[in-house]
């Protein structure tokens, strides 16, 4: 009997789960199918001005009369996240590893990078562009809000070595740059892909932060500028065209670093498991 | 079938000693007396089981053998030095996890030895798959560790621990975890590597019927800290099998061991 029963339950199953990814993919889209097209009746329907809210359709069509200023800006601002997040990601690892080989160095300097990162960047990035230049001072923004989470999980992902392989390898007599290299590198590699994925957004964020502050100073062409600006001039539709970009951006940024991370650990780590195997 | 043989006529250089310590004692940072004083000699080409309660101190024992750490008192020799001459590496240690590399593959895990101890990658690949089809996983060898079976996944280690071509190999509890099927085909496994291999074994466990079925000597331990409470020279014939599992020898052999062991839980909170 049981036997019997079994396939049209499995089959069952199946059609569930079908049904569920469905669900996943279309109840977002529904959701912001119906938020613009309330957006759009609401501004309709009070006749709200464009220098108050523009409407989805002003924004859309802003978005494409203005493309060639708004895509060099987001260009630019792109160049600069990605500066920041290379120096982050680099000087975090590197900042790890040497905390690692010397407890004196990580006591030492540890409470200062904490106090770089709670400090809110908003209020460092004034300073930052009196001494430095403009774009130098940009990056080094990018830098100091992306590195923190990048150095904080290199140093857990370093710490986290399993005792017994640990172990194993002293039994074989292997030197530090062995150990390193052929132990706690790999270990740490999913906590030092975590902690990318975060800086990626992150370098976003400090980089626009930046252009803000930048941008009320005078010269400046990023996307963060064109918001100040257009914010200025009351160009509102262009504001959240330019902000619509930024999301895209960010979430760009996101997707390809989780794909990168899931790339690297399919094969071995829990984190990718279960996951388009 | 082979002719049955004494265990008297395996023991290769029965005078000479791979593993010896005096008067061996561990006390941790904490003031814990983990172990000792401990004195015990094995044989080269000697199979000893050290069996105890958990926390005996018995796997303390077999890291202070391989190196892990240190005595705090006493005089430890394990191996000579020629053999360390030849293979770099005198000690093969498995431990109570298959403690793999996830991100490599078993070949890579297999090979982590050699590569510590900068072998040339020809005669590297060789000996790799030497050990791998001495375990049975000649086929495995480019799977990762999440891929297999708690049973295969041991094997990769003991693999791991054959590689070096060691004279003295270390077990800590390694078939523990494992059920109770896959633990007796290891066993069958472990004692036919060891006959074929002549390497001398301590193995640690906790189960007395393991340690009856592998050893030529099992060793009981007190509870902490870890000292000698008794020996038992099993006499069996070799090469054992399924037929000695299931003797009335056997059997005796157990209850021995049992009744050594059983007055060291009196008066003991049961962990």
């Amino acid at each position: 009997m049981s036997t019997m029963q079994t396939p049209p339950i499995m089959g069952k199953a199946a059609a569930d789960e079908r049904l569920l990814r469905i669900v996943r993919l279309l109840a977002p889209i529904a959701v912001l199918t119906v938020s613009i097209g309330l957006w759009s009746l609401i501004v309709r329907l009070n006749n709200i001005q464009p220098y108050v809210l523009p409407g989805p359709e002003a924004v859309f069509k802003t978005l494409i009369h203005d493309w060639p200023v708004l895509f060099s800006s987001l260009l630019v601002t792109l160049w600069t996240t990605m500066e920041g997040f290379v120096a982050a990601a680099a000087g975090g690892i590197l900042l790890a590893l040497l905390f690692n080989q010397s407890k004196w160095l990580e006591y030492s300097l540890f409470p200062y990078a904490v106090i770089l990162q709670v400090t809110p960047v908003i209020a460092i990035a004034p300073l930052l562009l009196i001494y430095l230049p403009q774009q130098t001072a940009v990056i080094v923004c990018a830098w100091i809000v992306g590195f923190f989470p990048v150095l904080s999980n290199t140093t857990l992902g370093l710490n986290s070595v399993d005792r017994n392989l640990a172990g194993l390898f002293q039994l074989y007599g292997a030197s530090r740059l062995q150990t390193l290299r052929y132990l706690k590198l790999p270990a740490a590699l999913p906590f030092i892909l975590g902690g990318l994925r975060i800086a990626g957004g992150l370098s976003l964020i400090g980089a626009v932060v930046a252009e803000i502050a930048a941008g009320s100073a005078g010269a400046g062409s990023g996307l963060a500028y064109r918001i100040a600006e257009s914010g200025y001039r009351l160009n509102i539709p262009r504001m959240f065209a330019a902000l619509l970009l930024l999301s895209a951006a960010g979430i760009v940024i996101y997707g390809l670093l989780a794909l990168v991370s899931h790339l690297i650990l399919r094969r071995w780590h829990e984190s990718a498991l279960g996951k388009g195997d | 079938m082979a002719a049955p043989v004494r265990v008297s006529d395996i023991d290769v250089n029965p005078g000479r000693l791979a593993v010896s310590l005096r008067g061996v004692t561990k006390i941790y940072d904490s003031g814990i007396v983990a172990l000792g004083p401990l004195d015990l000699d094995v044989r080269r080409g000697e199979f000893v089981s050290l069996l105890g309660p958990s926390g005996c101190g018995k796997s303390t024992a077999l890291r202070l053998i391989a190196g892990l750490n240190a005595p705090t008192s006493g005089v430890l020799q394990a191996s000579d030095r020629d053999s360390k001459m030849r293979t770099g590496h005198s000690i093969g240690f498995v431990f109570q996890e298959p403690t793999l590399m996830p991100w490599a593959s078993v070949r890579e895990n297999v090979r982590l030895p050699l590569k510590l101890g900068h072998m040339p990658a020809r005669e590297a690949n060789t000996r790799v798959a030497e050990a791998l089809a001495q375990v049975g996983l000649a086929d495995f060898a480019d799977a990762f560790p999440r891929e297999l079976s708690g049973g295969m996944k041991m094997r990769v280690s003991l693999a791991r621990a054959l590689v070096t071509d060691p004279d003295i190999l270390l077990m800590d509890e390694p078939f523990a975890a494992l059920d109770e099927i896959t633990r007796f085909r290891l066993n069958d496994d472990l004692l036919t590597l060891w006959r074929d291999l002549r390497k001398t074994v301590i193995f640690v466990t906790h189960s007395v019927f393991e340690s009856v079925y592998l050893s030529q000597r099992v060793v009981v331990m007190t509870a902490r800290p870890g000292r000698i409470a008794a020996e038992f020279r099993i006499g069996a014939v070799e090469p054992r099998g399924e037929e000695f599992r299931t003797s009335a020898e056997y059997a005796s052999y157990c209850r021995d061991v049992s009744h050594a062991l059983t007055p060291l839980h009196q008066g003991q909170p049961i962990r």
